[in-house]
């Protein structure tokens, strides 16, 4: 479904990824995880062509999109649902507009049947009766649900989840990730998530690549990943702050 | 910067248009500034009504106070104090609008959504530009004009018949189509300052807090330079 090769993407003379090879099924739900700054966001921008690599190649349902137009990469774009990290809801758009949206824009759906999608897709979030109210009248999490109902509406191929549950509390951190394990099992989707939520993760995902200095150091089941031996894995996921992995304390 | 401005004149031109938004951009730009314009535009009437008086009774030519009223408001001063209040009611809102659509990856979900960013967001804002800059210059002259009338005809004691008669005879069409052109052009200048410093804009509240600064002060100078060199071509 999708393959990145010897991914490479620098910033200001500063190398992000360093050369990241990552392959991902039809319908599987993959965790990046790594050190805050790491890349994870960067690298997932690269596969809907928000940035483009300084080498390498992201292949997507066959087709490399690395040097694809405008107008093609719209095309590849469509098969894409994102939830971005603060939701990226349209602030002057109400929450039904905002859901509205891409099916007003991308297809000639009657409105009636736009409604009925809308209606659908916020009873899946568990958000009904908050159409006609701002994101800023709404909290975090609420914003973040809002968001995946915007992803899912056109009924993507693949869904990117850019820490869909950052700043979240506990409670609200596993409504989100029931949510889209719910959704992902309702739709079928291929999902790619960022996500700093270790152990919680192992429980929503099919697989975990742990992106470490611009490389993927390991990817692998949840279970492989928990007792992996690799001394990075083992240090990141414990949060140790002895081992390989430079700290404050360590620096 | 100038592939910015070729990208929104094409995407001006290329269906589908968005003329919701472009209505909601009208409001947002013409509507709400008219208040300001109206107030700005009539005390600049009454001072140059003021001080042209006194000047023109020196060499006994009080009854020319209506073209002296209406001349510079038309050619000069209409088009570039309107541009200039625009700019700062406007144009400072718009770069920090579309700043923090930058910075909360609002631009980026239109991007993932296949959707061309300077279609939802610049080009509505330019055509609007290209409509409410002439029409709020011509507010501004026409409230200028009255502003004038008040004080040289009501306050000073000029006729009115005087004050009007003068001015149609020495205004002529070319000198309202020069204040056209200028409004039209300022405010192409305004919002491809406004709209290229918003869409390009740092990092954080102090991206965009620069992004609106350098915005502001590239519009005035753009607009004072632009009319001088346009005032160059047209006297």
């Amino acid at each position: 479904m999708i393959e990145i090769i010897n991914l490479r993407k620098s910033f200001q003379g500063q190398e992000v990824l360093k050369g990241v090879n990552l392959r991902i099924s039809q319908g599987e739900l993959i965790a990046i995880i790594g050190e805050s700054g790491g890349g994870k966001s960067v690298l997932l921008k690269h596969l809907i062509g928000l940035l483009r690599p300084d080498q390498g190649n992201v292949i997507v349902d066959g087709e490399d999109i690395t040097d694809l137009g405008r107008r093609e990469l719209d095309r590849i774009r469509e098969k894409f649902g994102v939830v971005f990290q603060g939701g990226a809801l349209f602030d002057s758009f109400t929450i039904y507009d905002n859901i509205a949206f891409p099916l007003r824009e991308k297809t000639k759906l009657p409105e009636d049947e736009i409604h009925r999608k809308v209606e659908e897709a916020l009873e899946d979030v568990g958000l009904l009766g908050v159409e006609q109210k701002y994101p800023s009248e709404l909290s975090g999490g609420m914003r973040k649900r809002v968001a995946l109902a915007r992803a899912l509406i056109t009924e993507p191929k693949v869904v990117l989840f850019d820490e869909p549950t950052t700043g979240l509390d506990p409670i609200k951190l596993h409504a989100i990730h029931k949510l889209i394990v719910d959704t992902h099992r309702k739709y079928g989707f291929t999902g790619v998530m960022i996500s700093h939520d270790i152990p919680e993760i192992y429980e929503v995902v099919d697989r975990i690549a742990f992106l470490f200095e611009g490389v993927i150091e390991v990817v692998g089941t949840p279970e492989e990943i928990m007792h992996s031996d690799d001394r990075i894995v083992r240090q990141f996921i414990t949060g140790s702050l002895k081992g390989p992995i430079k700290t404050v304390h360590s620096i | 910067m100038l592939i910015f401005l070729i990208n929104s004149f094409y995407y001006t031109f290329a269906p589908p248009f968005k003329f919701r938004i472009l209505l909601r951009e009208i409001r947002f730009i013409g509507t709400k500034s008219m208040a300001v314009i109206i107030l700005m535009g009539s005390f600049t009437g009454m001072v140059l009504a003021l001080q042209g008086f006194h000047m023109l009774r020196k060499v006994g030519s009080e009854a020319l106070l209506g073209p002296a009223v209406a001349l510079p408001l038309i050619r000069e001063l209409g088009p570039v104090l309107s541009a200039l209040t625009i700019t700062g009611r406007a144009g400072s809102a718009l770069t920090a609008e579309i700043g923090i659509m930058r910075i909360t990856e609002q631009i980026d979900a239109l991007t993932a959504m296949a959707l061309n960013p300077m279609r939802y967001l610049i080009v509505p804002k330019m055509v609007a530009a290209l409509i409410v800059f002439p029409l709020l210059t011509a507010l501004y002259d026409l409230v200028g004009i009255y502003g004038g009338y008040f004080v040289g005809v009501k306050l000073l004691g000029l006729s009115a018949g005087t004050y009007f008669s003068q001015m149609e005879h020495f205004v002529d069409m070319e000198d309202i189509r020069i204040g056209i052109y200028k409004s039209l052009t300022f405010g192409i200048l305004v919002l491809w300052a406004c709209c290229y410093k918003g869409f390009y804009t740092g990092y954080g509240a102090e991206g965009v807090s620069k992004a609106t600064t350098e915005a502001v002060v590239m519009s005035l100078v753009l607009i004072l330079i632009s009319d001088y060199f346009l005032g160059t071509l047209f006297i």
